[in-house]
């Protein structure tokens, strides 16, 4: 279970889970589903009340943007170019392939 | 039913993530080269099974990922899920999360691509236990569903989410370790993650580069949970 993000900088901050008495979610519950969230995991209910809890909070909404952005940072930066040479091998493998006739056995 | 005279067209658009993978799984360029060959190899032969209108880049990975575990897995007979070391959750954001109110007008995005170079990213990752790592590249940097992942690694999906949970925990931990170590951060003690020197420092050893267009804010599956 994820803690608010504030707690340890912000203890006087007064969103606490029970702090909202006018949507459905609080702080609490919107961190356990930070992850689900960023994956694209949500039914469209939890969506739409999670969302009205981002734009209520702004500790849970920079808490979300931070691990959004960090998700971005990482998969972007984890690209690698393919050697020319492996690329030349791999089609000449396929036309090869392509020429052979009885390859399809362990399909 | 697909053609295998297709194939070639079709599916070398996804070398380059299927390389960036293989090499993330393997940690070595020449049995990533290797893997990926033969998952090729494996696709095209295996292509007149592949149904038209699928998802491709998913098959393509399951191959890759099904080779990496048969070929390389009974290689590494290293202990996996109890060396994980994990912060708690939200690790990074509580220790670097103050940056972009250091630098204003520059998004928390554009520290973060400046803050940690290219070879930590990729170290951080490769130094995730198998199982966790399998995970996290699967669904963080090749945005696969559960679902998905689980099909791919043979695995429920409660425990594709709790090695996702566990692994991307301690993927923060070992960039915040990264950092560390290039003196980038403030004491942790004091009250200094907003102070001038992250940033200078973080500017100061980095190149600019192209942020992906965001996506993480509009959910791509909300009705397929």
């Amino acid at each position: 279970m994820l803690e608010h993000p504030d707690a340890t900088r912000r203890p006087g901050h007064d969103h606490g889970p029970d702090g909202h008495t006018h949507n459905s979610v609080g702080c609490q519950d919107a961190l356990a589903e930070l992850y689900l969230y960023l994956d694209g995991e949500l039914t469209t209910d939890r969506l739409s009340s999670l969302r009205a809890h981002l734009e209520d909070c702004s500790p849970c909404f920079e808490a979300f943007d931070f691990e959004a952005e960090l998700r971005m940072v990482v998969a972007s930066r984890c690209r690698d170019t393919v050697p020319e040479e492996l690329r030349q091998r791999i089609l000449q493998s396929l036309r090869d392939g392509a020429c052979g006739t009885a390859d399809t056995a362990d399909a | 039913m697909a053609d295998q005279a297709d194939f070639a067209e079709q599916a070398m658009p996804f070398m380059a993530p299927l390389y960036s993978a293989a090499l993330r799984m393997t940690r070595n360029p020449a049995d990533a080269e290797d893997l990926v060959q033969e998952t090729y190899l494996k696709a095209y032969r295996g292509f007149a099974g592949f149904r038209e209108g699928t998802n491709l880049k998913a098959w393509l990975y399951r191959i890759l990922t099904n080779t990496y575990i048969n070929a390389y897995r009974a290689k590494q007979r290293r202990p996996d899920e109890t060396e994980l070391d994990e912060g708690e959750d939200l690790f990074l954001f509580r220790r670097l999360g103050g940056l972009e109110a250091a630098m204003a007008g520059r998004s928390a995005e554009d520290e973060l691509m400046d803050f940690f170079t290219d070879a930590e990213v990729k170290a951080a990752v490769e130094a995730l236990p198998e199982s966790f790592r399998l995970a996290v590249l699967l669904a963080d940097v090749e945005g696969f569903a559960y679902k998905e992942i689980a099909e791919m690694l043979d695995i429920p999906i409660g425990t594709v989410m709790s090695r996702l949970h566990r692994g991307r925990k301690a993927l923060q931990k070992q960039l915040y370790e990264y950092a560390s170590t290039r003196g980038l951060l403030p004491d942790e003690t004091s009250d200094g993650v907003t102070d001038g020197r992250v940033g200078a420092g973080a500017r100061a050893v980095s190149t600019p580069s192209e942020p992906e267009p965001a996506t993480a804010g509009s959910p791509k599956r909300a009705d397929d949970a």
